[in-house]
């Protein structure tokens, strides 16, 4: 096979088209710029680390299932541990969006930052609603039997049944974290691509 | 059967939400709080001084 073959593969294209737009040193930067130097771009890494423990203890919570986790001290723990990570994941990407906003952080070609953030949350708030309703407790069922009402004034029911409990633990336990992992590294291989947001002062043009 | 012991013990949980309602808006106070410590925390990080920020300035 000559070179000129070689080059033309979708694998050599593939692999040129992703190291020119997002080389080493922008993937894994050693350096930020100095605006970043403040509290409020912290919370978007918090965010993920609070995913990160969602999904370790989601993962425990599978090994052994309800009645460990409804009965047993040490599944209390883990239960509990999988709730608070949800809370301070819920806490830190409000503050992580609300940071943003202010910031317009859609600016500079950055909307594809700004949407996968958007959708993200969406799905987010979808795996805790499904994570409500999949307990298996007195609390899920109540959940379920309100929230049935308001997705069959939509029409979804047909396809999307709140007090399926089987149908709602896979959306919580597999589709629904994969959207959340899949969104959330998009949103992070887009802040690489296009750099944190400068603030406002920073963007001022200054004309001759 | 082990019941919460620690900050548990602290608090007393074991009893209903108390809500605060405005005409048509009904809310939780245990919501209204995480409302409020999110906007306290948002309204730190933006005034909070961050650790080593002076010996930054200039970093790309």
């Amino acid at each position: 096979m000559s070179n000129a073959q070689i080059e033309r593969q979708w694998t050599s294209r593939l692999r040129r088209s992703v190291v020119e737009k997002l080389p080493p040193d922008k993937l894994l930067p050693d350096t930020q710029p100095a605006y970043v130097a403040s509290w409020i771009y912290v919370f978007g890494v918090t965010t993920m680390a609070a995913l990160g423990m969602v999904i370790a203890t989601g993962c425990i919570l599978a090994l052994d299932g309800p009645q460990w986790w409804h009965s047993s001290s040490l599944g209390h723990f883990v239960n509990s541990m999988h709730l608070w990570s949800v809370e301070i994941f819920f806490f830190a990407m409000i503050v992580h969006l609300w940071g943003k906003f202010s910031m317009a952080a859609w600016r500079g070609g950055r909307s594809l930052t700004w949407v996968t953030g958007a959708v993200t949350f969406l799905a987010s708030i979808l795996a805790g609603f499904t994570g409500y309703v999949s307990q298996t407790n007195f609390d899920s069922q109540w959940i379920a039997t309100q929230a049935k009402d308001g997705i069959n004034s939509t029409g979804g029911g047909a396809f999307f049944n709140v007090l399926n409990l089987g149908q709602m633990l896979m959306w919580h336990i597999v589709l629904l974290p994969i959207a959340a992992i899949v969104l959330t590294g998009l949103h992070v291989i887009m802040v690489r691509i296009k750099g944190v947001v400068p603030p406002f002062e920073e963007n001022v043009e200054v004309s001759a | 059967m082990a019941q919460g012991w620690g900050l548990g013990a602290l608090i007393n949980l074991d009893h209903y939400g108390h809500y605060l309602q405005w005409h048509v808006i009904q809310i939780s106070v245990a919501n209204l709080i995480v409302i409020v410590l999110m906007v306290v925390t948002f309204v730190a990080a933006l005034l909070a001084p961050f650790p080593g920020r002076r010996n930054r300035k200039g970093t790309k």
